[in-house]
């Protein structure tokens, strides 16, 4: 079934005053900054991990408007489930550069003491949940939680994020079933980025659009353009307000592309020609965002170029800053099992510091 | 004190936090209208209503990812599911997600959910009505897993998990459900987690089980007796963590271990205590550990009481491990 998609930004940089979210010159400018330092963050995390001096790394180049726009339409209280790609929502959210690349490094500089592989981050003071690999595992999570908000009657709306590839598994089901049976304040938010590591969307779904399948679990979908900035920060705030007024689930495809790879194991030209990445290369959300920009006299040419080297700089600076902190404790290895460590971990961590590993 | 059934102390253990604590919320299959197809929630959609006792639709990974959800936002959700037997759909959820959370945010998302499950054979289920899961679940790191015995203990177990700050897998022989009957303290009363119970001392071998394999080992030790042989029964409780150091006195003054239980022996929970029985109590074993389960098979029908452990095999064990 086809949906209709929506757009705000036009291919010439001006705006559909119907979709126009109306942001303030300090507002763009600061999503304008998000933008840059996530591709900075990008370009330079890829060069770290081909260097080796990180294991691995989940890019989301391509995908900058999904994540910014969405995750600046959440308000303090509001609750976040991300993939392993959201670091996007989570940096608009307020979590820290500093900790997105210090979980990079596992070592002292990361909260989670080097527990899990890099974009496995978590930070509990704004309600950004611990990632996992497996997919979609977070969505029921995201609806028990909006549950919960209900029950004690608090006024917030919970955001899941997950990839096209999330809606072929059960727990998307399960977790869109109940969504709509309970009519939980639960935002859906589907970076559908055409590709599920290789296999392309088509082949992932057959329902025309993921935007459609909200239709038969009773509540609403919207399908936006995941590289406009604006339609997506529209469309998503519209939904955490509906949500939080009591009106129920939102699923939201946004309509992007992973222009990188799936993560830095992944070689996607096995999979995907060339052609069709230039082609989305054209509607880099980035540069969109830019050209909005322009056009509209928030920045000039000059400023643009040195956002983008500002935002360079301070993810070097981030990286030099984490690198050297030193590595996470042998000790730790059996901590945060249980609140209490129990008699078996305690003798096995006898075991570790005898040596070994 | 008041008699109970086994399923009427977990009734009572439930309303009883209900009415303490308001984030106490039941979800599962059936518990609410219908009070639960073994009635451990009756009365309670009434009395406490339709939000705090969640009947939920037919999808036990939805169940346990809600109830995950819900533990991180700060409630204390307690999820039914119908038969253990049901339990994998939600597998990823326990193991990859339930387990892991406060592990991997280094404790900043602690998830305490509690899954209560009916496990075990004895009421004619069949394959899918009858299984023993517990050694997935203590195979993976993260979770504590219970199983009560007697009506005492379901109350103050179940009180116990459902205050605790980890997650807790709180299996419920459901063959006991109504033919365990015993005193029960009235009004809160806990039962703490990781602290087996001697259910009777002995001297010439140790008889290590849990659930509904108890009141086998008292049936067998009692036949035991007559032969002269002193059997100690110890009813584990919380099979993990462990109470290790109950396991080691008992061995090491009888010098003798039988573990018994119903799920099938293969990489059982019964191999992971003989081989902890073992190393930590070689030198005071006078024969080796015996392990007494069920078949490596799937859990038969027509044949259950052929499958399950009775005083028989059990007693049988204990003259060849006391003749050795």
């Amino acid at each position: 079934m086809e949906m209709p998609l929506l757009v705000a930004l036009r291919e010439d940089g001006s705006v559909d005053p119907a979709l126009d979210p109306a942001l303030g010159r300090e507002d763009l400018l600061f999503l304008f900054r998000k933008m840059l330092l996530l591709r900075a963050l990008d370009d330079k995390a890829v060069i770290l991990q081909r260097a080796g001096r990180i294991g691995f790394y989940v890019p989301s180049s391509g995908q900058e408007a999904a994540e910014i726009g969405s995750g600046f339409a959440l308000k303090d209280g509001d609750w976040l489930f991300p993939s392993y790609r959201d670091q996007g929502a989570a940096l608009v959210r307020g979590y820290p550069l500093s900790s997105i690349v210090g979980q990079l490094f596992g070592n002292a500089s990361d909260a989670i003491k080097g527990h899990q592989m890099p974009n496995h981050w978590c930070d509990r003071s704004i309600n950004l949940v611990s990632v996992s690999s497996p997919v979609a595992t977070q969505l029921p999570q995201a609806v028990g939680a909006g549950y919960a908000a209900k029950l004690r009657g608090d006024n917030i709306a919970v955001i899941a994020y997950f990839g096209d590839g999330g809606t072929s598994t059960g727990d998307f089901h399960a977790a869109m079933n109940f969504a709509g049976v309970y009519g939980t304040p639960t935002v859906f938010f589907c970076s559908n980025n055409q590709y599920a590591i290789s296999l392309p969307v088509a082949r992932q779904t057959a329902s025309g659009s993921i935007a459609t399948k909200a239709a038969a679990y009773g509540f609403e979908g919207v399908r936006v353009d995941g590289n406009d900035l604006l339609a997506v920060y529209g469309v998503t705030r519209g939904a955490l307000e509906k949500a939080r007024a009591g009106g129920g689930p939102t699923l939201i495809e946004a309509l992007t592309y992973r222009m990188g790879p799936h993560s830095t194991s992944d070689d996607p030209t096995r999979y995907r020609p060339e052609e069709e990445r230039a082609d989305w290369a054209k509607r880099d959300p980035v540069r969109r965002f830019a050209e909005h920009l322009l056009r509209a006299g928030v920045v000039d040419g000059k400023t643009a170029e040195t956002l983008a080297e500002e935002a360079r700089e301070e993810v070097a600076r981030v990286v030099k800053e984490c690198e050297g902190a030193p590595p996470v404790s042998r000790e730790s290895l059996v901590e945060d099992v249980y609140a209490e460590t129990p008699w078996h971990l305690a003798e096995q961590r006898k075991l570790l510091s005898r040596g070994g590993g | 004190m008041a008699t109970m059934t086994l399923i009427q102390a977990i009734h009572d253990a439930l309303s009883g936090e209900m009415e303490r604590n308001p984030g106490v919320v039941l979800l599962g299959e059936d518990i609410g209208r219908n009070g639960g197809v073994f009635r451990a929630t009756e009365g309670l959609w009434e009395r406490f209503g339709p939000e705090r006792v969640i009947d939920t639709p037919l999808a036990e990974s939805g169940i346990v990812g809600m109830a995950i959800g819900m533990a991180l936002y700060g409630l204390r959700p307690i999820a039914e599911i119908q038969f253990a037997d049901f339990i994998y759909p939600a597998f990823e959820q326990i193991v990859s997600e339930l387990a892991k959370f406060r592990y991997r945010s280094a404790g900043q998302f602690p998830a305490p959910v509690v899954i209560r499950a009916p496990s075990g054979g004895g009421i004619k289920g069949g394959l899918y009505h009858s299984q023993s899961p517990e050694a997935y679940f203590i195979h993976t790191a993260g979770l504590k897993v219970v199983m009560p015995s007697t009506p005492a203990d379901g109350k103050g177990l179940l009180t116990s998990a459902m205050r605790g700050p980890d997650p807790v897998i709180f299996l419920e022989p459901k063959a006991l459900y109504r033919t365990a009957k015993g005193e029960v303290p009235e009004g809160e009363y806990t039962v703490p987690l990781g602290k087996a119970r001697i259910v009777r001392e002995g001297s010439d071998v140790s008889l290590i089980t849990y659930g509904a394999m108890v009141p086998v080992a008292e049936e067998a030790s009692g036949e035991g007796e007559k032969d002269g042989v002193s059997v100690e029964i110890i009813d584990l409780r919380t099979l993990w963590p462990l109470d290790v150091g109950a396991v080691d006195r008992s061995v090491q003054k009888t010098g003798r271990a039988i573990v018994l239980h119903e799920a099938p022996r293969t990489c059982g929970f019964g191999a992971e205590l003989s081989a902890t029985i073992h190393e930590r109590s070689f030198l005071h074993l006078k024969a080796p550990v015996t392990r007494v389960t069920g078949f490596d098979t799937p859990f038969p029908y027509a044949l259950e009481k052929a499958y399950m452990p009775d005083a028989r095999r059990v007693l049988d064990a204990i003259r060849q491990t006391v003749h050795y």
